[in-house]
């Protein structure tokens, strides 16, 4: 029972990072609060579902899919929005109220296209490419079922998420860190002003921030239905408040501390989830509150708190 | 005549008149009643964001811990409702209180903390758990109290309150004090102002606004369930209308309501995905045209607005 709360934690962790880990992105490069981030995680499944009910593929291919529109999607809203609302008195404060309307405007537009009814996808679509490619170079049935870990079973979409995830925070650390785009990225995350004064494109590095932002939520949408059960057009604000908490957990404006508040909320959240079942809703809020009193600045961050 | 006086004998008496004559002209008493809801929800929004700078996302916190406090104390020991109204304030501040410590953040994570802080109590006072007092996720019946016109009189006392509270910070040195706050706190500080003073006294006084309201909707409704009174959409339309208006004045939130819920009455119910499309497009061109509210396009002129 611990070890399956502790390793189904772990996958959970590790799909809940990749969740907050564009809303960190975003917020830690423009001080702007995506309240539409969730919604950009309900259209991704949307392009898995349609991707599903067109083609009739693998689930899989809707990844990179899903990450290259809503890259292009991000950087064409940052050039609409960003601009205007940074020169205006206080934008961290009204990016908040300018992205609950987008999210509002996002949820209509899908409940007219899509209707209110939940939608799911067969679990045993995700992967299937992994088995045909194990079928034809070794041969041997096309195996399905639950994935062994540690003696356990464990679905094998929690799995396949979960090492998704790895792979994009890999990828974002490459981009960070090893990258030309991604240094200046760290400069202007660190000291947006001085990043302008020394001549960086202050601009184009955020467009790209908040492209990539909006593509990393989309990839995650994509395995939204099938670590959720289900998905509708409402789903978006709750795993708003859900990305939240894990961001903040890990620390504001350090994407890979998400990594880290990830693991630590999806352990935590399994735990509750075991133990004490009719607690587990509150489990989200009363751990933000918390980190936020006792350490606003998250589990690997600096001092950010002001007065 | 000083600016205090003028501002109560041209905004607040007229807007209380108005509010007092109109149900026996118009048949729609719920829609007055939400009408005057909203105008406390919105001034005392103002209270703590225009004139402090703190974004309560989670406002409607006070409001349903005000409603279920009502609900608490007429089903558990059968008091009459203006008590448990009372009550409902107090439930409020006592919220408030235990949120203070959330003042020592400061912008986007202050209102997010403050988002969390109304969600985990409504899943709290929604907790199967907790069926005995709260009656959980089931909704609670207060069929006993049931007086919508007594209800409907008590919120425009409650309104003249607010209003009242507001037109004082607007012409006092406390509320010069708490803008000077809200602007630079460190200045303010030097200058002489208790900055956390300031901060936890329009904190609680907008807590309670909201925690009283709270109380009255639940005397005026009777049934209810937690999902109604800790719906987002209070603590979204309040800054909504606030800000539509313009904060940190007496006639902006007043402004904002009475032509956005209007509005929204006009539109009417029958196709919600429309109507939220329209709002959600009226909230991003609200921010990104008009930040400072309507009231900024006399600002703008040079003419004072109260």
């Amino acid at each position: 029972m611990l070890t399956y709360a502790l390793v189904a934690g772990v996958l959970f962790g590790l799909y809940f990072s990749l969740v907050g880990m564009g809303l960190n992105l975003v917020f830690g490069v423009m001080r702007i609060v995506n309240l539409a981030h969730g919604d950009v995680l309900m259209l991704g499944a949307f392009v898995a579902l349609g991707v599903v009910a067109l083609a009739g593929i693998d689930p899989l291919f809707a990844v990179p899919l899903a990450f290259m529109v809503f890259l292009l999607v991000g950087m064409l809203l940052y050039w609409v929005l960003v601009p205007r609302l940074q020169g205006s008195a206080n934008p961290e404060m009204l990016s908040i109220i300018l992205f609950f309307g987008l999210s509002q405007v996002v949820e209509a537009i899908t409940t007219i296209f899509a209707g209110t009814s939940e939608r799911s996808i067969q679990s045993r679509l995700l992967g299937t490419v992994f088995s045909t490619i194990k079928v034809q170079l070794f041969g041997g049935k096309p195996e399905t079922g639950p994935i062994r870990i540690l003696g356990q079973g464990f679905p094998a979409p929690w799995v396949i998420a979960a090492g998704t995830s790895l792979v994009a925070i890999g990828l974002v650390y490459v981009y960070l860190y090893r990258t030309r785009l991604g240094t200046l990225t760290r400069a202007v995350m660190s000291r947006r002003d001085e990043a302008l004064a020394s001549g960086i494109d202050v601009d184009r590095v955020s467009a790209a921030a908040f492209g990539i932002g909006l593509g990393l939520a989309a990839v995650a949408g994509v395995f939204a239905p099938f670590m959720f059960g289900s998905i509708t057009p409402a789903f978006g604000a709750d795993a708003t408040v859900t990305s939240f908490a894990i961001v903040v957990l890990g620390s504001l404006g350090n994407p890979l501390g998400t990594a880290l508040g990830g693991v630590v909320y999806g352990v935590c959240y399994m735990l509750v989830q075991t133990y004490l079942s009719s607690w587990a809703d509150l489990l989200p809020y009363v751990l933000l509150i918390l980190i936020l009193l006792l350490r606003p600045s998250g589990l690997l961050g600096r001092r950010v708190r002001v007065a | 005549m000083p600016n205090a006086v003028k501002h109560v004998l041209f905004i607040l008496v007229p807007l209380i008149a108005v509010f007092a004559v109109l149900p026996g002209l118009y048949q729609n008493h719920l829609l007055l009643f939400n009408f005057v809801t909203f105008l406390i929800l919105a001034q005392g929004v103002n209270i703590i964001y225009g004139f402090t700078g703190y974004l309560p996302f989670g406002y409607v916190g006070f409001f349903g811990a005000g409603a279920y406090g009502f609900a608490v104390l007429v089903m558990h020991y059968q008091s009459p409702a203006l008590v448990a109204v009372l009550a409902a304030g107090l439930v409020g501040v006592l919220l408030g209180l235990l949120l203070t410590p959330l003042l020592r953040l400061s912008g986007a994570y202050f209102a997010i903390a403050n988002l969390a802080a109304s969600l985990a109590v409504l899943h709290l006072v929604a907790n199967p758990a907790l069926e005995g007092i709260t009656k959980g996720p089931y909704g609670v019946s207060l069929t006993g109290t049931f007086n919508p016109s007594h209800a409907y009189y008590a919120a425009l006392v409650v309104l003249t309150l607010t209003v009242g509270g507001v037109v004082f910070l607007k012409n006092s040195s406390f509320g010069l004090a708490l803008q000077a706050v809200r602007e630079d706190s460190v200045s303010a500080s030097m200058a002489g102002v208790n900055v956390v003073k300031m901060r936890i006294a329009a904190w609680l006084a907008s807590a309670l606004v909201a925690g009283l309201a709270g109380g009255i909707y639940a005397w005026y409704v009777s049934v209810f369930y937690p999902d109604n009174v800790f719906s987002g959409e209070f603590s979204i339309f309040a800054i909504v209308f606030a800000l539509f208006g313009g904060v940190a004045t007496i006639s902006g939130p007043i402004i904002g309501v009475l032509i956005l819920y209007g509005v929204y009455n006009l539109i009417g119910f029958t196709t919600p995905q429309y109507f939220q499309l329209i709002y959600g497009l009226l909230i991003m061109g609200l921010v990104l045209f008009l930040p400072a509210g309507l009231v900024s396009l006399a600002t703008r002129r040079g003419w004072h607005v109260p």
